[in-house]
C-alpha cells in the first residue's frame, strides 16, 4: 500500500481561536489519515478539548478550516456532522435507560424500529453491556457507564469518533483494559479516531500516531516510537518518558563544557564495574527500586545522572563506570543532534 | 437513599430525643388537630358543649353544600378559574425561567432576587393600587380581573422552581444530544425540559395551590359578582351553620392533597440526582 491510495479523514487546517480575549488555539494544522488513531497528548489547558470540541462542532474556529472526508465541515452544526463524541463525563441521560440511551442517536435520524432494535443490541453487545440493557446509567458502574457512552457513539456509525479523556474518571487497572478495549474495537471498524489525554502512558500505548500540543500548538506529531526516540524539542522530550538534563556538548560519549543541552534518557545510562571504551568513573549515590527495574542516580564530579537499571543493580556507595549509549542535543529547544 | 439519610436524624441524648417527640407531637396536633375537627363536624349532625359525643351522624351538610347554587357556583369558579391561572403562569413565566436558568450564575441570582423583591411587599398595598387600574380597564368584578390578580401570586413559583431546574440540567447532556444529531428544539423537548421536570411539577402544584387559596385579592376584585371556594368563606361563615363550613373547607383541602399526592411519585423519583457525573 502507498500513500497516495490513504485518504485523509480529518484535516484541520490553521485553526485558531480565540476564547475571553486569548488566543487558545493558534494557527493550528493537523492531518489524520482515514482509520488511524490520533492522540492530542498535552500539560492541562494546552487547547485540547478546545480543539475537539471545534472538531465535534459545538466551537466554531475563529480562522481556518476543518474537513472531514474532505468535505467542509467549518460552520456546521454538531447536529450535522458526521463525527461521535465520548464525553469525559460520559454525558449519559439519566432518564432514559441504557437502551434508550444508546437507541436516542437512530430515533433522531428516524429509524424504523427493528432496525433501532437490532442496531443497538449490536452495539451493546459489542461493548458487552447486554445485560444492563434496562439498567438506568445511575444503577450501572463507572466503567460500564463508560462503555455506554462508547456504544452510544458507535451505533451512529460515525466517519470520525471523538474521546476526550474518556478514561479518566477509572481506577487505573479498568484503565488499561478499558483504554485497550477501545483500540480493538478501533481498529475492528477501521473507524477514525482522535482521543484526548494528558497521559503520556495511553497516548503510547494505544495511538497509530500522537500529536503533542503546548500552549495552542502542536510541537511535534508522530509515531509513538519516533516521539521517543527521537523528540524534536526539549519540551517534547521531557512530556514523553523522562530525561536527564545536562548543559554542554557531547562527544565520545561524554558531556563536555558547552551553551547546548544534552537529554539523556535514563534507560540509555548503563553502569559496570569495570572500564569500556567510552566509559567515564562515577559513584552509584542512591537506588530506589522501581518495581520490575532500580532508578539508580549516579554522581560524576559535579553532574548526577538518572538510570533504569533492570538486571546487576549495583549497591548505593559502589564505584564504577558509567556509560552513555545514546544523546539528545538541544540548541535553543530545538532539537540538532542524535548521537 | 435520600429517605434513609434523613430517617437517620443525629440525636446525641436521650432529652433531645424526648424533646424532638414532644415537638412532633405538637405538630401533629396543631395540623391534624383542626383537620379531624373539620372531618367529624362534616359528618355530625349536631355536637355542642357540653355533649362528649355528637347527636348523630349525617349527609345532610354535603348534600346541601353540593345543592346550594352559590356554593356550587363557587366551587365551579374556583375549578375553572385556578386551572387557568396555571396555564396563563406557566406560559408566561417559563420561558423567563428557562432564559435564566441559561444565564450566568451571577445574571441568575440578580433576576430571582428581584423576582423575590418584587414578591415582598405587602400584597394588599398592592392590591388597593391594582383596583384604581381595574376602574379604569373595567376589570372590576370580571373573571379576566381575577385570573390577573392570582397570577400574580403565582409568579414567584413558576420563576424561582423552574430557573433552577433549568440551570441544573447539565450542559453536556444537551450537548451530547446535539451531537447525536437532534436539532436544538429536540434537545429541549427531550432532555432540557424532560429533566426539569419534576421542578416544574413542582412548581406546577405550588402555583395552582396559590391560585386556588387566594382570598384577599380575589374579593376585592371578584365580589359580589365572582366568588371562589375561598372568597365565599366569608360569607359561608356568618351565614351558614359550621358543618357546612366544615364540608366546605374539606372540599377546599381536597384538591392540593390530590395534586401533592399525584407529584409526589415524580417529584421525589430522584432520577435527577442518579446517573450523571456533574463536572
Ligand atoms: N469559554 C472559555 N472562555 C475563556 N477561556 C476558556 C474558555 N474555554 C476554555 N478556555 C481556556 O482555554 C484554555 C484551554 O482549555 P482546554 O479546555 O482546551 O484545555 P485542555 O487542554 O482540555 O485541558 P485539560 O487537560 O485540563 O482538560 C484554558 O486555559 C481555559 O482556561
Ligand atoms: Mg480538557
Amino acid at each position: 500500500m502507498t500513500e497516495a491510495v490513504q485518504q485523509d479523514g480529518l484535516v484541520l487546517n490553521g485553526l485558531t481561536k480565540i476564547l475571553g480575549g486569548r488566543v487558545i488555539i493558534d494557527n493550528l494544522h493537523l492531518v489524520v489519515k482515514k482509520g488511524e488513531m490520533v492522540s492530542l497528548l498535552g500539560p492541562s489547558g494546552c487547547g485540547k478539548t478546545t480543539t475537539l470540541r471545534m472538531i465535534a462542532g459545538f466551537l466554531i474556529p475563529d480562522k481556518g478550516d476543518i474537513l472531514l472526508d474532505n468535505k467542509d465541515v467549518t460552520t456546521l452544526g454538531p447536529e450535522k456532522r458526521p463525527s461521535a463524541m465520548v464525553f469525559q463525563n460520559y454525558a449519559l441521560w439519566p432518564h432514559m435507560t441504557v437502551f434508550n440511551n444508546v437507541a436516542y442517536p437512530l430515533k433522531v435520524r428516524k429509524m424504523q424500529k427493528p432496525e433501532i432494535e437490532k442496531r443497538v443490541h449490536e452495539a451493546l453487545a459489542l461493548v458487552n453491556l447486554m445485560h444492563h440493557k434496562d439498567s438506568r446509567p445511575g444503577q450501572i458502574s463507572g466503567g460500564e457507564q463508560q462503555r455506554v457512552a462508547l456504544a452510544r457513539a458507535l451505533v451512529q456509525e460515525p466517519d470520525i469518533l471523538l474521546l476526550d479523556e474518556p478514561l479518566s474518571n477509572l481506577d487505573a487497572k479498568l484503565r488499561v483494559k478499558v483504554r485497550e478495549d477501545i483500540r480493538d474495537l478501533q481498529r475492528r471498524l477501521g473507524i477514525t479516531t482522535v482521543i484526548v489525554t494528558h497521559d503520556q502512558d495511553e497516548a503510547l500505548s494505544i495511538s497509530d500516531r500522537i500529536a503533542v500540543m503546548n500552549n495552542g500548538k502542536i510541537e511535534q506529531f508522530s509515531t509513538p516510537q519516533e516521539l521517543y526516540d527521537r523528540p524534536e524539542t526539549e519540551y517534547v522530550a521531557n512530556f514523553i518518558g523522562s530525561l536527564n538534563h545536562v548543559t554542554g556538548e557531547y562527544a565520545e560519549g561524554q558531556v563536555i563544557s558547552g551553551s547546548a543541552v544534552v537529554g539523556i534518557r535514563p534507560e540509555d545510562v548503563h553502569f559496570s564495574k569495570v572500564q569500556v571504551p567510552g566509559s567515564f568513573p562515577a559513584t552509584v549515590e542512591l537506588v530506589v527500586p522501581r518495581g520490575h527495574f532500580c532508578e539508580v542516580y549516579l554522581k560524576r564530579d559535579d553532574v548526577k545522572l538518572r538510570a533504569f537499571i533492570s538486571s546487576d543493580v549495583p549497591t548505593a556507595g559502589t564505584q564504577g563506570f558509567a556509560r552513555i549509549s545514546k544523546a539528545l542535543i538541544y540548541k535553543d529547544g530545538k532539537l540538532v543532534r542524535v548521537a | 437513599m435520600v429517605k434513609k439519610e434523613k430517617a437517620r436524624v443525629k440525636t446525641s441524648s436521650p432529652l433531645v430525643k424526648a424533646l424532638l417527640v414532644l415537638f412532633m407531637l405538637c405538630m401533629a396536633f396543631f395540623i391534624l388537630g383542626p383537620l379531624a375537627w373539620l372531618g367529624v363536624h362534616a359528618f355530625v349532625t349536631n355536637w355542642t358543649y357540653p355533649n362528649l359525643t355528637p347527636d348523630g351522624w349525617t349527609w345532610h351538610w354535603w348534600t346541601r353544600v353540593l345543592d346550594d347554587s352559590a356554593l356550587e357556583g363557587a366551587i365551579r369558579n374556583s375549578l375553572i378559574i385556578s386551572p387557568i391561572v396555571v396555564l396563563c403562569s406557566m406560559v408566561i413565566c417559563l420561558p423567563a425561567a428557562y432564559a435564566a436558568g441559561r444565564m450566568t450564575y451571577a445574571g441568575r441570582k440578580t433576576f430571582l432576587i428581584g423576582m423575590f423583591a418584587a414578591n415582598s411587599f405587602p400584597k394588599i398595598g398592592l392590591f388597593a393600587s391594582i383596583a384604581t387600574l381595574y376602574y379604569a380597564l373595567n376589570l372590576m368584578g370580571t373573571v379576566v380581573g381575577v385570573i390577573i390578580i392570582q397570577l400574580l401570586g403565582t409568579i414567584i413559583y413558576m420563576t424561582w422552581i423552574p430557573a433552577a431546574a433549568f440551570a441544573a440540567v447539565p450542559r453536556n447532556l444537551e450537548e451530547a444530544a446535539r451531537d447525536a444529531g437532534a436539532s436544538k428544539f429536540r434537545v429541549f423537548r427531550t432532555i432540557t425540559l424532560r429533566m426539569a421536570m419534576p421542578g416544574i411539577l413542582v412548581a406546577i402544584v405550588m402555583s395552582f395551590l396559590a391560585s386556588f387559596d387566594e382570598a384577599q385579592g380575589t374579593y376585592l376584585v371578584g365580589a359580589p359578582a365572582i366568588f371562589t371556594m375561598p372568597t365565599e368563606m366569608y360569607s359561608l361563615v356568618q351565614n351558614y351553620p359550621i358543618q357546612v363550613a366544615a364540608v366546605f373547607s374539606l372540599l377546599l383541602a381536597f384538591p392540593s392533597v390530590l395534586l401533592i399526592g399525584l407529584a409526589r411519585k415524580h417529584i421525589v423519583g430522584g432520577q435527577l440526582a442518579e446517573g450523571f457525573q456533574i463536572k
